[in-house]
């Protein structure tokens, strides 16, 4: 990790230095070496703040919607998952793709840092990574954790690879892979419609409403969203049980899908932990079954099953009675 | 000083809930909030942080303050307080494992409630309440109630308890809280003075070396309120904001409420709610809005913590370090890094 | 039960009157056809439609009405659309007063004054006006100075033409923006109007209208030779509470609801710019 992070200052100082762009995006260093917050860098005195580590888990494309709009090229470091929000959001002409130069970075996965306070660990210092184990040092002691437990959990079942390819890619190591991101999936599913109903109902159930994951969500780029405009007849700002679990959930999944590409932002900066990227997942995989195999974000054009219309389409009365194909 | 075995203190929540409400921090889906305690509720007292303070028994999330029923030119304003305060004053509750930075950070909400003219709402659960704490022994390097002037192990609310790996030891401090001993004085015996004092000691050692235990509040003083804010920090400080509301809303001190009204088939609601003034329409008005920018209200949360409400309260700080913010910000933005930029010249 | 001041009363209205295209003047009284309360020049009142919602308002009659209060309303939102929408003998709900007022019975006494008004700003500044035309010998010269977009834009006209202009010690001037068929009276934006008019700056003045005017009046003012600390001004944030705690409507430290409306300019000088 540490020879990664080299080579993106590395490159961050040579753009920012040629003149070449105007500012770089990336992450900056917080308060420990476990919380560091997307930042803009504009000099290369600034970049002294520059982290890239086991913990840069925030998606940094959709910063660009306004970056993009700022005078000069800017620069963006990608992870393979934020190369897909990065080409859906050019598909959708809310980054001005000519004002960006993208490079991509490795990732092996992002840690998170609750996970591993949940194990009890606290008065962290330091976290070093070997292989599939995670070493914590704190003030009690080193704990060794298994990495796949205490990773974000949308990079527990990551299967991205960079899909940016005009630009540069930095890599130092690629991750093996061998997970079938649509396991959680497939055990909701197998659930009786009872169970699921009530493991939805106790997770939406937490729901505080405060729109993390809907202002983290790449795919979430409206101007004004429907809750927030008084006139659009169904804005809440309520936290009333009904309307989380049957309503705002749930419509922007519905809202969301065919251009989300399972970035998993929505899960990681919940702060009650409700598993949301399941439902966007559960979209994604019936979209896969009806329509053919599609990964939004995989470019950044063409056209998207549910925009595009064919005859062979099946309708959702099919879905319905559950005679789809 | 009583002490309790721990594996007894089912029975102690149940004698509570004889006779009173009781909210305990209780595990649901993974996450651990204050909630009513029942059979086979998973009480965790060992949870340090709640993810949602305790404010929220007092302050609901959301709350009906009034019904409206309109027929032809007419309206009929109902008062909903008298039924509500029965309902309240039927079932006194318990609030079970407070934490010291959140009993004060209920010391912060009462200024604003409780301050002339009163909010009844407000009053009628703060009356109902006995506030028992639980002091930490085991505080973590997102803590920083001592830069507050806060003692994590001292004894505040009505009563006070420490729990230990055996027992739990009961203090009384107040005439509530010595209504609530009486109550459940059959499941105590004499004793812990000793046990209690060790772990305060033990604790405070832990505290005084928590990286954020002297943070540098000097600057934040009414004096200095152009001065900061103005200062051109604020912009890169809030440069990752996402304008979402969740320090807001885990956040034990923050009161920003909106009044909204929903109809319904007999009448109209009038209710309020927890608002947020990092949201964009916060200030909105239909000829314009004060605060357009995100950085306008990142620095307008921060401003009226450390600054605008201390100058309204003589000094009071409107953050009680909590961390909660520390932990839950998605991009890690929080309290702790504005006083760091701000707060003077003692913080590194 | 004591008094919740987030529950309001029932007002019915039981006058209207259209004052230009887009501000109707409103007469509110309680269902017992008395006054719903007592208040002083510059406070406000929170006025609403169930189920469309409650917006604050400058009280615009005089206290010293002892019938009914009344609200200008600009017709400019969701709120102010259904209010301009009702009829004589609609119900709404009141709840107030809310905020400080003018200083009428302490720094404006035996004081001369100036009233500067901009458009629906001269709402505010009615309350004083005929305060201080019903408590008349308490205070010194009173010049007011008025203009809007149009003929059409200025509020309550019959009354400033029919009783205001007759006052003794009282000067009035009005202008419009724009020259216009049927006005013969004078052309120009009140900044240079003001500045124009050549007025004693030991005049106590209250400025009220849209930011840009108060921005260039006061420059105006000062120049001039005006001081401050005489200069008045009403302040209009989103309010929801009125009573200083919903924590929407602060300037700095203070709360336009609470602290406010009305501020001296020096207090204003010692806010934060974010108004």
């Amino acid at each position: 990790m540490k020879e990664v992070e080299l080579k993106m200052l590395e490159r961050a100082k040579a753009l920012l230095e040629s003149g070449e762009v105007a500012r770089v995006i990336g992450w900056k260093k917080g308060e420990f070496f476990y919380d560091p917050s997307p930042a803009s860098f504009e000099t290369v005195e600034e970049l002294d703040g520059f982290v890239y580590n086991w913990f840069c888990g925030a998606n940094l494309s959709k910063y660009l919607i306004e970056m993009s709009k700022k005078e000069g090229k800017t620069a963006v470091f990608l992870k393979p998952c934020d190369t897909y929000s990065f080409n859906q959001l050019v598909k959708e002409h809310r980054i001005k793709r000519e004002n960006v130069y993208v490079i991509a970075v490795e990732c092996l996965g992002k840690l998170d840092i609750e996970k591993i306070k949940a194990k009890g660990i606290s008065l962290i210092e330091n976290v070093e990574v070997v292989d599939k184990e995670v070493k914590v040092t704190s003030a009690y002691g080193v704990d060794t954790l298994a990495k796949p437990e205490v990773v974000l959990s949308k990079c527990a079942a990551c299967t991205k690879t960079h899909q940016v390819k005009d630009e540069e890619i930095i890599l130092h190591e690629t991750p093996a892979r061998d997970v079938d991101r649509f396991e959680e999936v497939k055990k909701l599913e197998a659930m009786t419609e009872e169970e699921r109903f009530a493991f939805w109902r106790e997770q939406l159930s937490k729901c505080i409403r405060c729109n993390a994951c809907r202002n983290v969500c790449p795919a979430c780029s409206c101007v004004k969203c429907v809750f927030d405009n008084p006139n659009s007849g169904i804005a809440a700002k309520a936290n009333d049980d009904k309307f989380e679990e049957q309503l705002f959930h749930i419509i922007r999944a519905f809202h969301v899908a065919g251009r989300c590409t399972d970035c998993g932002e929505c899960s990681r900066v919940c702060p009650q932990n409700i598993p949301l990227h399941l439902l966007n997942r559960k979209f994604i995989k019936d979209i896969d079954n009806l329509y053919g195999e599609y990964q939004a974000g995989e470019t950044d054009e063409g056209k998207t099953p549910l925009t595009s219309y064919t005859e062979g389409d099946t309708e959702p009365n099919d879905v319905f009675n559950g005679e789809a194909k | 000083m009583l002490k309790i075995a721990k594996e007894r203190l089912n029975e102690l929540y149940a004698k509570i809930d004889e006779t009173m409400g009781l909210f305990l921090p209780i595990k649901r889906a993974g996450e651990v909030n204050f909630a009513v305690w029942g059979a086979g509720k998973e009480v965790s007292l060992e949870t340090l942080k709640t993810v949602k303070s305790p404010k929220n028994a007092f302050f609901p999330q959301t709350e009906n303050m009034m019904k409206f029923k309109t027929e032809g030119k007419n309206i009929e304003v109902i008062d909903i307080r008298e039924k509500l305060s029965e309902k309240i004053e039927e079932r006194p509750f318990v609030m079970f494992g407070v934490k010291a930075c959140d009993y004060k950070a209920i010391e912060v909400l009462d200024k604003v409630f409780l301050a002339d003219p009163v909010d009844t709402y407000y009053q009628m659960r703060r009356n109902a309440a006995t506030i028992v704490t639980l002091a930490c022994s085991k505080p973590e390097e997102s803590c920083f109630c001592k830069a507050f002037g806060i003692d994590a192990t001292a004894a505040y609310g009505d009563v006070t308890t420490w729990l230990d790996n055996d027992n739990l030891y009961w203090q009384a401090n107040t005439e509530k809280g010595e209504a609530l001993t009486a109550l459940v004085q059959e499941l105590f015996e004499e004793g812990g003075a000793e046990e209690v004092a060790a772990q305060q000691e033990a604790t405070k050692t832990i505290i005084d070396k928590l990286p954020f235990s002297n943070l540098d509040l000097s600057r934040f003083q009414p004096e200095n309120l152009n001065e900061l804010f103005d200062d051109k920090a604020w912009e890169e400080m809030s440069e990752a904001c996402l304008g979402c509301g969740t320090c807001t809303f885990v956040c034990p001190t923050c009161q920003c409420f909106d009044i909204r009204d929903f109809k319904t088939n007999e009448g109209v609601v009038r209710y309020r709610c927890w608002d947020s003034c990092m949201y964009s329409d916060f200030t909105l008005m239909a000829h314009g809005n004060s605060r357009t920018t995100q950085m306008q209200r990142f620095r307008q949360r921060f401003m009226h913590k450390l600054v605008y409400y201390p100058s309204q309260n003589d000094g009071l700080y409107s953050c009680v370090g909590c961390g909660r913010c520390v932990n839950k910000c998605p991009q890690h933005l929080n309290i702790v890094k504005v006083i760091k930029t701000l707060g003077g010249k003692n913080n590194d | 039960m004591i008094n919740e001041t987030l529950i309001p009363k029932v007002g019915v209205v039981t006058d209207i009157r259209k004052d230009t295209p887009d501000v109707k003047t409103f007469r509110v009284v309680g269902t017992d056809g008395k006054k719903l309360f007592q208040h002083m020049p510059g406070q406000c009142a929170m006025v609403s439609i169930p189920g469309v919602g409650e917006c604050m308002f400058s009280i615009t009659s005089s206290p010293t009405n002892e019938e009914y209060m009344e609200f200008s309303i600009k017709k400019c939102g969701c709120v102010t659309e259904v209010i301009h929408a009702l009829e004589v003998g609609a119900q709404v709900t009141v709840r107030g007063p809310y905020g400080k007022n003018f200083p009428v019975e302490g720094d404006f006494k035996g004081k001369d004054l100036l009233f500067i008004a901009g458009g629906i700003g001269l709402a505010p500044l009615r309350s004083v006006i005929n305060y201080v035309r019903h408590y008349r010998e308490n205070y010194g010269k009173v010049v007011i100075v008025y203009g809007a977009r149009s003929k059409d834009d200025l509020v309550d006209i019959d009354e400033i033409q029919n009783e205001w202009v007759n006052e003794p010690n009282t000067e009035v001037y009005l202008t419009i923006d724009r020259p216009q068929e049927g006005w013969d009276g004078h052309v120009g934006f009140v900044p240079a109007y003001v500045k124009e008019l050549g007025l004693d700056p030991n005049m106590t003045a209250v400025l009220c209208g849209p930011p840009i005017m108060i921005k260039f009046t006061l420059a105006g003012l000062l120049e001039l030779g005006f001081d401050k600390s005489r200069i008045y001004t009403t302040l209009e944030l989103r309010m929801k509470c009125g009573v200083g705690k919903c924590g929407r409507c602060n300037v700095g430290d203070k709360f336009v609801c609470k602290d406010g409306p009305v501020f001296r300019m020096t207090e204003l000088d010692e806010l934060p710019d974010e108004y």
